[in-house]
């Protein structure tokens, strides 16, 4: 577990650096920003802590904090999965909409 | 009276001549939507001095080329619409049957169908499989009841065209003209046609995309 351990920490502080320049360069909002850094926060605790997840996974009925993880993870990856879904078609119905507004425009008769 | 002939085009640089020269000996009124054609088609299109072209730049797909043809003649005040395709598998001379019952018995909408008679030499995978399959889909997602699934050959008058707005951009647009159209409680015909295989056309994948856009469009909206 130990290596596995110091990889992921590399890994998420290279993260956060980033995530910090990203916001200074404003490129993400206040709100992204804390979202973001609170979810790789969260990934170090449970991958330095990884007991930690047992005590919130035992109180909601799951047998191991594993589980919890896997569950959660699953569920967000979804939502994600549909919003992008949603954002694609929207963007789809506005492409048709301008390349139609383009066409009808520059008609040859 | 003005009767509009829309042609989604997508490269049909091989029959959309052909197509042309028989409908301009007819009394419509004709336009083609070329859906960014990577070929010549809408180099021919232009040399047609009867026809307006309409390009998308970017390709759209067959429903989205249909609802700009539907939106241009509409504001060229088309009072009735005939949808028709560009690669010669319709006959331009049944276009006075498809919209007869709407000019004579008040029709709202027209499909013309491959099933109502044996004129169709119709490939038996699709006879056979296919299209029972998307009948079948059809009727138990749209509340669709015609003999034909996926009908490419229509008239419909202008106040039906103002009503359906196309918002499928893919192949799944002649299901969505169905559904809206039993859902409006148009006045609905579905009259014998003849259609002409030149190759297999929509293939088995091509319908499982159309279900999927079905089925992604009801969960999404």
């Amino acid at each position: 577990m130990m290596y596995l351990q110091i990889v992921v920490t590399i890994f998420i502080v290279f993260i956060l650096l980033k995530l910090f320049l990203q916001k200074q360069k404003n490129k993400i909002s206040l709100v992204a920003f804390l979202i973001w850094l609170l979810l790789w926060f969260a990934v170090l605790i449970v991958f330095w802590l990884p007991d930690s997840t047992t005590y919130l996974a035992t109180w909601l009925g799951i047998g191991r904090g594993a589980d919890l993880v896997v569950y959660i993870s699953i569920l967000a990856i979804f939502y994600m999965i549909f919003k992008i879904f949603v954002r694609l078609n929207k963007m789809d119905e506005e492409i048709t909409k301008v390349v139609r507004e383009d066409a009808i425009k520059n008609v040859k008769e | 009276m003005d009767i509009f002939v829309v042609i989604p085009a997508y490269n049909e640089e091989k029959r959309i001549r052909q197509v042309l020269n028989d409908l301009s000996l007819l009394p419509y009124k004709i336009v083609v939507v070329d859906d960014a054609s990577t070929d010549n088609t809408s180099e021919i299109v232009a040399t047609y001095s009867n026809v307006a072209l309409l390009r998308h730049k970017v390709n759209r797909d067959q429903g989205a080329a249909l609802q700009t043809g539907n939106q241009y003649v509409l504001s060229k005040g088309a009072d009735l619409i005939v949808h028709f395709d560009a690669d010669g598998q319709f006959l331009s001379k049944e276009i006075a049957d498809v919209i007869r019952p709407i000019l004579e018995e008040n029709y709202d909408i027209v499909f013309g169908s491959r099933f109502l008679d044996k004129k169709s030499d119709i490939p038996t995978l699709k006879k056979k499989v296919i299209f029972p399959l998307a009948r079948l889909v059809n009727r138990v997602f749209l509340g669709i009841k015609t003999s034909d699934p996926q009908s490419g050959f229509r008239a419909m008058t202008r106040e039906v065209a103002e009503r359906i707005n196309i918002e499928q951009d893919g192949k799944a647009h002649c299901s969505e003209i169905m559904a809206k159209a039993f859902e409006y409680k148009l006045k609905i015909k579905e009259v014998p046609i003849t259609v002409i295989y030149h190759e297999f056309g929509q293939s088995m994948s091509h319908g499982f995309k159309i279900l999927k856009d079905i089925l992604f469009s009801k969960i999404s909206k």
